[in-house]
């Protein structure tokens, strides 16, 4: 069975990208991640243009994430305040990052700029991330050595507009959430992703919130920036694909329902090694592809997308 | 359909600084682009007298721009062979399940003379998509990382282009006659755009063509015309399914001696059809209301799906 999709012109197989919305809505109930750093890369695999597959995917991460924030909001894991201060600052960063990426544009090479963005980031983030989930796997193992502190005290908490983050059971300067929204606000522009994958890290280690209230509160803010993302494009470059966006939306629901089962049986510790090992993986098959010799060194670009 | 300004821009920078016009030929009707065609035929020709060329036409041409064109003598005003054709359809409509198409091409010669029997008669038949704009892009190893160093930019390809013969096309066809009509696939690809950077831009364009002849959307089918009696042809030409939308081209060439004695067109539109149509016509003429429709789908996909698996959870 195929399907011709009207805005990319091609022809596809529904099934495949019913099955691809599905893996990447499981990974986003999981871990609290968009997945817009899987789906995009998966699409450009299955011969989607470029600009069709960042726009379409932006669209469909918006209703896996709806789709997870619900059964959050039924748990209470998500830190409300939180999420709108991240996403004050996110705003401004994407409207930021949109400027860089014509920056970029107007210079050349804004696809090696962004490869290289990806490589970077997930690579840091992963390691960094599969470094501290591993040792806190080991300490749980150990018995515990005394009553260990509730969370602790950083630079962070030393800024000045403190609010309390209920949710979160943090009293903190509002300074550094919209600080790290704008910085995943830019970068997340420039790579075409919600940036849930460097917002949950983030929130985790340098906020020192709740890995249970992290990913709610990521899959809240990043409704609205990718929704932002997906109207800046339809808009301004008529690139999304509302059939692609159905099928892989029609997968993706699902696969968030059941990654958000998962997760709440899964410990923590073992979620954060799982998201590390992913990032890793990916970040590993992107810089593959810089450095092994192309199969073919010409490729054609059709004009205009 | 709206289209942006660099659609606009850029075919009109080209029609100026290259008396090639690519994407006139596209929207016009069948009857202006005969015209055109026949136009560009005689432009092609005027262009290979010595005096008329100009330093920047010279290296236009794939695929060896130093090369001279031959001029090839006018058609006699009595053509003794003339072929009449026809297609099992003109017209191709794109559904949500389009699963590319069949084109049967079928005709006859028309002669009042005995048939030759000096020569043998060959038809060749060409469908071609609308010409778009592209950029062929080489990879380089800098810093021990492959980045896109060197491109040809060329100005229209046909998006689509397929050739039928009856017969091994190099033996059928003299160079400068494909040349004139432009029939073998290099030939199809129309001109660079703008000035060209690298050295040779041959490996640039043969890449292309390679690329393209393995998606299929390049095409050389030798020997599937059918010819019978010398009078009676047939070709089956199958339009892929990844179609994009526009006026393709059918253009039925009859062979004698290597030159080109008559040559028949016909025009396919390719449309898309219902659903395809209104949404395509929707992202680009409200795309502010296309984009809101995408958004309200997303979220009442993910509203119902976590409504129907908390329902799924209690039952």
């Amino acid at each position: 069975m195929q399907i011709y999709l009207p805005i990319a012109e091609i022809v596809v197989n529904p099934l495949i990208l019913v099955g691809l919305g599905g893996v990447v809505g499981l990974m986003s109930g999981l871990f609290g991640v968009g997945g817009g750093f899987l789906i995009t890369p998966l699409l450009f695999f299955i011969g989607i243009p470029p600009p069709i597959a960042v726009a379409t995917g932006a669209n469909q991460v918006v209703a896996s994430s709806v789709s997870g924030v619900l059964a959050h909001v039924k748990r209470r894991t998500v830190d409300f305040r939180m999420g709108g201060v991240l996403l004050a600052g996110g705003l401004v960063g994407s409207w930021l990052g949109v400027m860089v990426f014509n920056f970029l544009q107007s210079q050349g090479q804004v696809d090696l700029a962004v490869q290289l963005c990806y490589v970077v980031f997930l690579g840091l983030i992963g390691l960094m991330m599969l470094q501290e989930s591993l040792r806190a796997l080991l300490r749980s193992r150990q018995p515990s050595t005394g009553r260990r502190r509730l969370h602790q005290h950083m630079w962070v908490h030393r800024w000045p507009l403190k609010m309390k983050f209920r949710a979160s059971g943090l009293y903190i300067s509002a300074i550094p959430p919209l600080m790290i929204g704008l910085a995943v606000g830019v970068l997340a522009a420039i790579m075409g992703v919600g940036g849930g994958f460097i917002m949950v890290p983030a929130m985790i280690y340098l906020l020192g919130m709740p890995t249970k209230v992290v990913i709610g509160t990521s899959l809240f803010q990043i409704i609205f920036v990718t929704a932002f993302t997906t109207l800046m494009h339809a808009v301004n470059y008529n690139t999304v694909d509302i059939m692609l966006a159905v099928l892989l939306i029609l997968g993706g629901v699902v696969g968030a329902q059941i990654g958000t089962v998962l997760g709440a049986r899964l410990r923590a510790e073992q979620l954060r090694i799982l998201l590390a090992l992913l990032v890793l993986a990916v970040c590993g098959k992107l810089a593959l592809d810089l450095f092994l010799t192309p199969d073919d060194l010409y490729s054609i670009a059709t004009g205009g997308r | 359909m709206a289209w942006p300004p660099r659609y606009i821009a850029l075919p009109a920078l080209l029609l100026a600084m290259l008396a090639a016009p690519p994407l006139l030929a596209q929207q016009a009707g069948p009857e202006a682009s005969e015209q055109e065609a026949e136009a560009e035929a005689q432009r092609d020709m005027g262009r290979a007298t010595p005096d008329s060329g100009a330093a920047a036409d010279d290296f236009l041409l794939y695929p060896d721009p130093g090369r001279p064109r031959a001029v090839v003598p006018e058609n006699e005003a009595e053509v003794p062979e003339k072929v009449v054709a026809g297609l099992s359809q003109d017209a191709v409509s794109i559904t949500a399940t389009f699963d590319g198409s069949d084109i049967l091409i079928f005709g006859a010669v028309k002669r009042e003379t005995p048939i030759p029997t000096d020569s043998k008669l060959d038809v060749v038949v060409t469908v071609e998509g609308p010409a778009q704009p592209l950029t062929i892009w080489r990879k380089e190893r800098k810093l021990g990382i492959w980045i896109n160093t060197e491109r040809v930019n060329i100005g229209a390809a046909p998006s689509f282009y397929a050739v039928a013969t009856t017969g091994p096309l190099d033996q059928i066809l003299l160079p400068e006659w494909d040349m004139r009509y432009r029939i073998s696939i290099p030939l199809a690809m129309r001109s660079f755009a703008g000035p060209v950077d690298v050295a040779d831009t041959v490996p640039f364009t043969q890449a292309m063509i390679r690329l393209r002849e393995d998606e299929r959307v390049y095409r050389q089918d030798t020997g599937s015309v059918t010819l019978t009696e010398e009078t009676l042809f047939r070709a089956n030409i199958r339009l892929p399914a990844s179609l994009i939308e526009g006026d393709y081209k059918t253009r039925i060439l009859l062979l004698r001696n290597g030159q080109v004695v008559d040559v028949h067109r016909a025009p396919i539109e390719v449309r898309k059809v219902g659903l395809e149509r209104w949404l395509y016509r929707l992202a680009f003429d409200w795309p502010l209301i296309y984009g809101l429709m995408s958004l309200a789908v997303a979220v009442l996909a993910g509203w119902g799906a976590s409504t129907m698996a908390r329902w799924l959870r209690r039952a």
